[in-house]
């Protein structure tokens, strides 16, 4: 199936536009400049199957609509949408760029189906999304491909398995990049080039900088192929950072996962239902803070802190058909006693902690979808909501590890997508889109299906303007 | 006669399970057809309720090009294979009668050759009957047919073939409803039938939740959802025709041949065209599709059929053209060896698949409609 690419490309030939990276970002600046005139090349680090980056594992994105559609319950209006991302990031971020993003995305979902996206009414498990947020038909790969075809169709040239080691920068201005393909190192010579090689969370060398060995146990949960090296070039050569290189979006996940790419189906609902506890069968947070889809993304954080950054949510049969159902099976057993050996976990510790725990629940009537009045009294780490006692066999543990979703750190831009160089002067002629540059309106916190956002908008800023320097310089 | 019967390999059974698991907590295919949203109605799968979504499973494919899962990744997740192997699986386990199943293995060449032995017994036959002279003379006016095969010898056998495969269709219905759990009045149920067959006639399921399936490859597409109405009505054409000629023959005392403008012929001629094209495109459309996501063991059986019904539909429309000729009488010999082979085979070949995925929209309308309440 190599009908929709062609296997070689002439590098002798200067491009208008060169576009790093073969995700959302990547694909819409593409096919932005193409209709714009320019003659665009696509280098994707990966090889085809694994084409799209983390894009390839997202379900849905978030765009200002004035009214419902098909897909969209009611209006998402521009200022709930600047409110929810002010709080979600405490301000950090760039009022002017987060207001264009915002702005840009207005009905945003009808360029992406006349580009081939197709959508679906919300999933039956992301209701609370239903009005804010649009989801692919098919999920993420399926709208890459899509993307793909029509790039494809309007000309874009793409090449897989041709991965990024260097730009020829010159006072701000690109000239040429340096790839690996099939073991060869190549040059090819653009008038400008759009950055959209995502994040750097897949590169463990890099996050084991600010986060030593632990990084070990760490679970990256998208493409491996997201190392971040271009990144670390433009920084190196002079462009200006943006954002924390410590934060990253990371949620607690299955440990059995694997190491990379195991995408959505690693996740587990199950925390706020029972207790967490740590390898010493301590709980250390209030599992029932908050609705979980507003508390799920602390847990990531919150494991990695633990010993061995590992943790185990502990449930019983009363809750096990609650949360939607987890891709591997819970581990099982008649008593807390039984559970704990199976865990490697202290059993005298864990019943004890559970009798505590049980014992320090007052009365109450059990409601998910309310914040209900179930909770503990007297505990130095209380569980504010949905506590119940552990008492009703069978017992079900789950081991769970930090698992990283995307890195913040990036690169300045200015409102065209210009990267910014140390000395705050715009690059002429080189552009950024997507993760690389979400940390100037993401300083922390995150939006479900913002990614996605982000990556749209940008990506199309990036890719008429710089078509238009191209075709205009030429 | 002690019968062994089948169990579905475990090896199957425990990869689909594997798959729906994996499924049930990414759902990101909700929309694409019936078989996510009745995997999200359970949250474990036992060899039940698998066979159950295997068979509603229409191999569209969608839900393999939109994996992100996929193979070469480790999940290696390919649910339009694996649901075409677990369906084999299950046409033997519910074929009836039980020991005919081992039809099911091999079953491309064993198909061809009881359809190559048929037409050459019906024309031994006819050959032994009229001699070679009488075969090749030329028949015309009432009755012109008769004289070279009497008509008892057509219709009796003929008939009889089909109240088997009648039979045997519907035994092998309630066997997979009962195996998957149901209460045969569910089967019944006039209106999840209503439903069902609504489903089926529009085949809502090739569609991709609305763009047509991945078929021949990545791209959306309607063509196999026109294809297969194309063979589909065209089969149903051609029933008509039958229906209608016997009609005639019986109550009205009008005898075959009939002529270009009748009932009979019209349903028949465009009937079999609309098979020609269906089978035709089909065909084309499985030689050039991406094998990824298809289950090698299934291939000859689907091409089994579509053969069959392809040349039984050419040598009907040939038959049409030249029956005033005198190659009309081997001609009707051939035409009724391909139907006397293509009946014999019907149940148990590629054929059942409409069966068990009818019964299985049946069920999904029975759940779909408990959901609602
Ligand atoms: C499991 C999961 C689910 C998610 N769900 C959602 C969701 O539903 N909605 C949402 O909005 N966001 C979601 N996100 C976040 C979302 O994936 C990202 O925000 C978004 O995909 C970023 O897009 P991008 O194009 O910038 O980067 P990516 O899609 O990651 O693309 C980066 C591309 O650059 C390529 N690349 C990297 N380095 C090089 C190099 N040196 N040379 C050449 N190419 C290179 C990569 O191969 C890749 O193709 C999810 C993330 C994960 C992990
Ligand atoms: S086929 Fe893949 S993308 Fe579709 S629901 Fe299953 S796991 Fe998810
Ligand atoms: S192949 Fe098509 S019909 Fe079968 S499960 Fe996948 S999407 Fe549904």
């Amino acid at each position: 199936m190599k009908s929709d690419h062609k296997e070689t490309v002439d590098l002798t030939q200067t491009f208008d536009v060169l576009v790093i990276g073969g995700g959302n970002a990547a694909l819409c600046a593409a096919m932005t400049a193409r209709e714009a005139g320019a003659s665009v090349l696509v280098l994707e680090s990966a090889p085809r199957h694994f084409r799209g980056g983390n894009s390839r594992h997202t379900r849905n994105l978030r765009y200002l609509h004035e009214s419902g559609n098909d897909f969209l319950t009611g209006p998402y209006p521009e200022d709930e949408f600047w409110d929810d991302l002010l709080r979600v990031t405490g301000g950090q971020t760039d009022e002017p760029l987060a207001r264009l993003t915002i702005r840009e995305s207005n009905d945003v979902g009808k360029w992406m189906e006349e580009h081939g996206c197709h959508f679906q009414p919300p999933l039956r498990g992301t209701l609370h999304l239903g009005r804010t947020n649009a989801h692919f038909l098919g999920g993420g790969k399926a709208l890459m491909n899509a993307y793909y075809v029509t790039a494809h169709r309007l000309g874009v040239e793409v090449l897989y398995d041709a991965e990024v080691h260097d730009l020829k920068m010159n006072d701000g201005e690109f000239s040429s990049a340096g790839f690996r393909s099939n073991g060869d190192s190549r040059t090819v010579r653009a008038k400008t080039v759009v950055v959209a090689s995502g994040g750097f969370q897949a590169n463990l060398s890099w996050l084991k900088e600010y986060w030593g060995e632990a990084v070990d146990n760490f679970i990256i949960r998208g493409s491996p192929y997201d190392k971040g090296q271009v990144l670390r070039v433009l920084l190196d050569r002079g462009v200006k950072p943006v954002g924390d290189p410590r934060q990253c979006h990371a949620i607690a996940l299955d440990a059995r996962a694997p190491k990379f790419d195991a995408g959505i189906v690693s996740r587990l609902d199950s925390v706020s239902f029972g207790i967490m506890v740590n390898k010493h069968a301590n709980r250390f947070y209030d599992e029932g803070e908050d609705f979980w889809p507003k508390r799920y993304a602390i847990w990531g954080r919150l494991v990695a802190h633990q010993p061995d950054q590992i943790a185990y949510s502990i449930i019983d049969s009363k809750s096990i058909d609650l949360f939607m159902p987890s891709v591997f099976p819970p581990i099982e057993a008649d008593s807390i006693k039984d559970l704990a050996v199976k865990l490697e976990l202290d059993p005298s510790a864990l019943e004890e902690t559970v009798t505590r725990f049980n014992q320090s629940i007052g009365p109450g009537t059990f409601d998910y979808s309310i914040l209900d009045d179930c909770e503990t009294v007297g505990l130095e780490i209380p569980k504010s909501h949905w506590a119940r006692p552990l008492d009703t066999p069978p017992i079900y543990g789950y081991p769970l590890r930090p698992g990283i979703t995307f890195t913040y750190y990036g690169v300045t831009v200015n409102e065209r997508a210009r990267v910014i160089m140390e000395n705050n002067q715009p690059s002429p002629n080189i552009f950024a889109a997507g993760e690389i540059m979400s940390g100037n309106i993401l300083g922390k916190g995150y939006l479900a299906g913002f990614g996605m956002t982000i990556g749209t908008v940008w990506g199309r800023i990036a890719g008429k303007e710089a078509a238009g320097y191209a075709c205009g310089a030429a | 006669m002690h019968v062994e019967r089948l169990e579905p390999s475990t090896d199957i059974l425990k990869e689909s399970e594997r798959v729906m698991r994996i499924c049930n907590a990414c759902r990101y295919c909700e929309g694409l057809c019936a078989v996510f949203p009745a995997m999200e109605r359970r949250r474990t799968f036992t060899g039940k309720d698998l066979k159950y979504l295997a068979n509603l499973c229409h191999n569209c494919r969608g839900c393999y090009y939109a994996c992100q899962y996929a193979p070469p990744h480790e999940f290696a997740l390919n649910i339009p294979k694996t649901f075409a192997e677990l369906r084999l699986e299950t046409y033997r386990e519910f074929t009836w009668p039980g020991f005919l199943a081992g039809l099911f293995q091999r079953n491309g060449f064993k198909v061809s050759l009881i359809t190559v032995l048929s037409v050459a017994l019906v024309v031994l036959l006819t050959f032994s009957l009229k001699g070679v002279s009488g075969v090749f003379s030329v028949y015309q006016g009432e009755n012109a047919f008769y004289r070279v095969i009497p008509y008892l010898l057509i219709v009796i056998p003929v008939s009889a073939l089909g109240l088997y495969i009648l039979a045997a269709l519907l035994a092998a219905a309630v066997r997979f409803w009962r195996e998957t759990g149901g209460q045969l009045s569910e089967l019944f149920d006039p209106i999840a039938n209503g439903q069902a067959v609504w489903d089926a006639l529009r085949l809502k399921y090739l569609d991709g939740g609305g763009y047509g399936c991945n078929y021949p490859d990545e791209r959306f597409s309607m063509a196999r959802r026109w294809y297969h109405h194309f063979m589909f009505y065209g089969f149903m054409l051609c029933l008509a025709s039958t229906t209608v000629a016997a009609v005639y023959h019986h109550f009205l005392n009008w005898n075959a041949p009939y002529p270009f403008w009748s009932w009979p012929v019209v349903l028949g001629t465009v009937g079999g065209l609309a098979l020609l094209l269906g089978t035709g495109g089909l065909f084309y459309l499985k030689r050039r599709m991406d094998t990824e996501p298809a289950a090698p063991t299934a291939f000859p059986m689907d091409v089994g059929l579509l053969v069959v019904l392809f040349l039984t539909s050419l040598t009907g429309l040939l038959l049409l053209v030249l029956r005033d000729t005198p190659a009309m009488g081997a001609l009707l010999a051939v035409h009724l060896g391909l139907v006397v082979g293509f009946f014999i085979t019907l149940p148990y070949g590629k054929f059942v698949h409409a069966v068990y995925r009818y019964a299985a929209l049946v069920r999904n309308a029975l759940e779909e409609s408990g959901e609602e309440h």
